[in-house]
């Protein structure tokens, strides 16, 4: 059938702007589900593989001193494969190119052999020599950070007594993929880095001859950790074991975990959204699209062509516009993936990454797409192809004729007549006129359902940095010390005001949910680190009981009154049950928190603290961290605008990439469609425009009416495009929660109005090119055929 | 019921034909109980008023709409009883349809819509033949909005009897035109019915039409009110209005 070749090739050329803009909009349905699915399957699949060539460990714990022969105890426990003994301990590091300590974990590395566990990759340089006292491997973003290289030292507070350390390579470690320095809520390769030394040297600097305080443990494939862990915590119970964990509650494991989840649960939420999104507009435009040829169909079936034979060029037509659409976002969707996934790659630090296609999400998204676009086309080519051909050729019948409010009220004279004619083209119409609005709408809300986060991410910031976390600085100490400590913190030189707290590793349960975290005690009424109540007002802590904040409530199950239990994993590790007195709004982390002296009255172990946060004067914080450096008790300083600067970047490197592909994308599809509706109306109209202008009416009253329809469309669609767009953005924010953090559900109005905005600019742009078309509509071409 | 014994001669045969419409509670009689046979390669006019049923009886019998009551016939097949697949077969090797409108695809040139025909019948003329006997073998490769009138209306019969039709319905197809150029397009029908022999149905307000036609058919109210036979057929160029 070459003639309806041609007749294809010419309407897809005559109608091309059309039939890209259909199309880009079906791509970006199809690149949100490959790129949100892709980048989650590559950097699973990578983790996957790294994780199995450098052998991460499955179990680890650490404990206060444990002789080496327990290490073959630990290895005859049923399930174990392998176990790796270490010492692991944290430190002070005073680096040249900058004002403020940073803090080290130091992990030793076995005599001549490699770990047999969380293996090292070399990046550069070489492992240090085993009878060495002062050499290291530095992670390779900590290096980066400093600009360390083989070669270079600096200065470590190990013990007690500054050393220099020379860096022999650089390296990185399954173990540390997400490095956390402690106290960080995000990770910061300037403040917190590895180094791994030889196992004689740490043994030596802390006393640990013959003996260990850190566990790594492989179990044998397939053998749930629980059990292991208990024995493992019954063995170290003699030597400060301060319980065992599994790769859940590993740090750098548990970050990148969530980083995954969310990143899985955005690419389950957002792209079947956009997808379908996209489908239903596909398969209203195109099905308006094909309703326009009404006349066609019914002359080729004149002509002899049977019913399947019309329907097939037209599913043709739209295959074709299908295809295009599917291969740009195939492309697409895999570059973005790619680049994103590679993003992702750098920040986590993976040695090498692999990619993965998972040609399920392909088929999907292809599918989807291709079965919206026939369904349009055969719900179009259907009403007519099967009607007798005398029927098709006539244009249809109008739905029963109606009066604007059934003619109760003569508008004559009030209205003038354009806006009667456009009106009543708009209710004459009226499933046109509802998918219209139904698809201006939708464009409105792909865009509000992706642009909310912006300010609800603010929003969480601002929360937690400005009305709870309010101090400068936060110094933790090495070990819980006596209050005397906290005196001293407050005399250190630009401290305005101090504020002591205490934190200790517990499990926390409640039935048989548990979870791993580190309560936290406070003054009953601090000004610094505040405590917010669901109305975000600070409350003063309760002399009894703990305080949970809303999501591990939420996880455990809890309300107020309620019991939870309290499993402390230090000292004697008894099991305490402690009322909820409150539930608080907390965004970052899961947390507990309890009244100090409450605290330490049920840990036992008389007024301790173990760090304070601080007001300090800012024009003082070199002298700070010049005392902080000298002071040997203090371990790490965490500095609340560096926090804050970090937790941004690394919100911004992560899910905000994300979302900023979204709304790229989402623009796409408000574009496409708001353009499309506008031609296929300014189409279906042609020739009553060209009988008006020929009755005498200007162009601009012509494109007016037009116009005029459209804007009606586009503004009564806002409202219900934010209400459908709040819908996407709630269906969104389970999708961001992780144990992390959570993002609250605020829409604030500049997202509806930017929404709005964005939606009325290719209103605005659209109405131009109707106006243009309709200027140099042809009134003589346009009745002299009839399309 | 079997078919009745064609004769020789006639090759279209229409018993009681009727057609309502209903739209919501109104129903339109549009055709009651037509009666009508035409021969192979008459040139029949059918003349009358407007809203008689002319162009309902033309689609009808051009397998375009479908009868509610009454028999049709073309040779052996009875139109009344075909299914959708028989009417597009019986449109595709038999029937040649000129409209008022022309309806050309506008997206195809002159040729490429004769074309259209000629890739789906069986012993169909080449577009070039078709196009030459509308003398409009120059025009070929313009587009329908490139043409005037008349042309188009020329394109539209080379693409209805491109295929060789045995039937040439045309619903007024002079009526968008001139007397000059309407003369050429009814010269085009005379030549192409005496040259292919396709029995040839014209519809038409003009009653000085008539007097090319074998035989002239008056509709009124739904029904033939008259027929009667030109003792001697003027050609198309000795009639003007
Ligand atoms: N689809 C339809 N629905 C309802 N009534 C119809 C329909 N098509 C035709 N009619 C009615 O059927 C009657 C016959 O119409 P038809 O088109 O056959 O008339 P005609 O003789 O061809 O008139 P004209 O010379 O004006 O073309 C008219 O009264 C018309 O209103
Ligand atoms: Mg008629």
């Amino acid at each position: 059938m070459r003639a309806l070749h041609i007749k294809l090739r010419r309407d897809i050329i005559r109608l091309w702007p059309q039939a890209l803009a259909i199309a880009m909009v079906m791509a970006a349905g199809v690149a949100t589900l490959i790129l949100g699915a892709g980048a989650h399957d590559s950097l699973a699949t990578t983790r996957a593989r790294y994780y199995e060539t450098n052998r991460f460990a499955d179990v680890f714990t650490t404990a206060t001193r444990v002789p080496e022969a327990v290490a073959t105890e630990i290895a005859a426990i049923g399930g174990v494969a392998s176990v790796d003994t270490r010492i692991q301990k944290i430190a002070l590091a005073d680096i040249a190119d900058m004002a403020e300590p940073a803090s080290v974990t130091l992990v030793s590395l076995p005599g001549y052999r490699e770990p047999t566990l969380n293996r090292l990759v070399m990046r550069s340089g070489q492992a240090p020599d085993p009878e060495a006292d002062d050499e290291a491997i530095a992670s390779e973003g900590f290096a980066r950070a400093h600009q360390l290289t083989a070669g270079s030292t600096i200065r470590v507070l190990i013990n007690g007594r500054l050393r220099a350390v020379r860096i022999t390579g650089t390296a990185l470690s399954p173990e540390y993929i997400y490095a956390l320095g402690p106290g960080d809520l995000m990770p910061d390769d300037r403040r917190f880095g590895v180094l791994w030394m030889p196992q004689r040297a740490l043994a030596a600097a802390y006393d640990l001859d013959g003996a260990f305080n850190s566990v790594a443990v492989k179990l044998t494939q397939g053998m749930p950790p629980a059990g292991v862990i208990d024995r493992i915590d019954t063995l170290l119970a003699d030597y400060g074991g301060l319980g065992a964990y599994s790769r859940k509650d590993q740090i750098s494991h548990a970050f990148l975990d969530a980083e995954l989840q969310q990143l899985k649960s955005m690419s389950r939420i957002l792209p079947p959204i956009f997808l379908l999104v996209a489908a239903f507009l596909v398969n209203m435009t195109l099905s308006r699209l094909v309703a326009l040829e009404r006349e066609q169909i019914g002359l080729l079936k004149a002509m002899g062509y049977g019913p399947w034979a019309v329907a097939r060029h037209y599913l043709e037509f739209v295959l074709l516009i299908a295809a295009a659409g599917i291969i740009i976002g195939f492309v697409a969707g895999a570059w973005l993936g790619t680049g994103i996934t590679t993003l992702y790659a750098k920040f986590f630090s993976f040695p090498f990454l692999v990619f993965s296609r998972n040609p399920a999400v392909y088929a999907i998204a292809g599918g989807v797409t291709v079965v919206a676009a026939l369904a349009g086309a055969i719900r179009a080519v259907a009403a007519v192809a099967w009607l007798p051909p005398a029927a098709a050729m006539a244009p249809p019948a109008p739905p029963r004729y109606r009066k604007i409010l059934r003619g109760h009220i003569d508008l004559t004279g009030l209205v003038r007549q354009s806006s009667v004619i456009s009106m009543r083209h708009l209710s004459h119409f009226p499933l046109r006129t509802a998918s219209g609005i139904l698809g201006m709408a939708l464009a409105v809300a792909v865009l509000v359902g992706s642009l909310w986060s912006f300010g609800s991410i603010d929003h969480m910031i601002d929360v937690t940095f400005h009305r709870s976390d309010r101090q400068d600085a936060t110094i933790t100490f090495t070990a819980a010390k006596s209050e005397a400590a906290w005196y001293a913190a407050s005399r250190l030189p630009g401290v305005l005001r101090s504020e002591p707290f205490r934190v200790a590793g517990v499990k926390i349960r409640h039935g048989h949910v548990e979870r791993r975290l580190s309560l936290n005690g406070r003054l009953a009424d601090a000004e610094l680190s505040r405590v917010l109540d669901g109305d975000l007002r600070p409350v003063s802590l309760p002399e009894t009981g703990i305080v949970l904040s809303q999501q591990l409530a939420e996880i455990l199950g809890v309300n107020r009154g309620d019991d939870v239990e309290i499993e402390l994993l230090e000292g004697d590790r008894r099991v305490i049950t402690q009322p909820v007195s409150a539930i608080i709004t907390g965004y970052i982390g899961l947390s507990a928190i309890m009244e100090l002296d409450a605290m330490n009255r049920m840990l036992g172990e008389g007024d301790r603290v173990s760090g304070v946060h601080l007001a300090v004067d800012s024009a003082a914080w070199n002298q700070l961290f010049a005392a902080v450096k000298a002071t040997p008790t203090a371990s790490f300083i965490t500095l609340q605008h560096v926090a804050l600067k970090r937790f941004r970047e690394t919100l911004a490197e992560n899910i905000l990439i994300m979302v900023t592909v979204y709304v790229v994308l989402a623009g796409i599809i408000a574009f496409g469609v708001v353009y499309n509706l506008a031609r296929i109306s300014l189409s279906e109209q042609a020739r009553e425009m060209a009988s008006l202008r020929v009755l005498g009416f200007t162009r601009g009253e012509v494109s007016g009416l037009l116009i005029g329809e459209l804007l009606a469309i586009v503004l009564i669609a806002q409202p219900l495009g934010w209400l459908i767009g709040y819908g996407f953005a709630a269906a969104m924010v389970e999708g961001f929660t992780t144990e992390l953090y959570r993002v609250p559900l605020v829409v604030n109005r500049d997202v509806y109005a930017k929404a709005s905005l964005l939606v009325l600019a290719a209103a605005a742009f659209s109405a131009m090119v109707v106006r243009r078309r309709v200027d140099r509509l042809d009134m003589v071409q346009v009745l002299k055929t009839r399309e | 019921m079997t078919a009745p014994r064609p004769s020789a001669q006639t090759v279209f045969r229409v018993t009681g034909l009727g057609k309502v419409y209903r739209t919501g509670d109104v129903e339109v009689h549009a055709l009651r109980g037509v009666d009508f046979t035409a021969s192979r390669g008459e040139f029949i006019v059918i003349l009358g008023p407007s809203g008689s049923g002319k162009s309902t009886f033309l689609n009808i019998i051009g397998g375009l709409d479908r009868a509610s009551a009454g028999e049709a016939w073309f040779e052996d097949h009875e139109l009344t009883r075909l299914d959708e697949a028989g009417l597009t077969r019986y449109r595709r090797d038999h029937v040649g349809f000129i409209f008022q409108f022309y309806n050309l695809v506008p997206s195809l040139t002159a040729r490429e819509n004769v074309q259209l025909v000629t890739e789906i019948s069986r012993q169909p003329m080449t577009p070039q033949e078709a196009l030459a006997l509308v003398d409009l073998e120059d025009r070929m490769d313009h587009f329908p909005a490139q043409l005037s009138g008349g042309e188009q209306q020329r394109v539209a019969i080379a693409r209805a009897i491109a295929k060789r039709p045995d039937m040439l319905l045309c619903d007024e197809p002079t009526g968008a035109l001139d007397s000059k150029t309407g003369i050429r397009v009814l010269e085009a029908l005379t030549r192409v019915n005496a040259e292919i022999g396709a029995t040839t149905l014209v519809i038409t307000h003009n009653a000085a039409i008539q007097e090319i036609a074998d035989r002239v058919v008056r509709f009124a109210n739904g029904a033939i009110a008259s027929e009667h036979r030109n003792a001697r057929r003027k050609p198309a160029s000795a009639i003007s209005w």
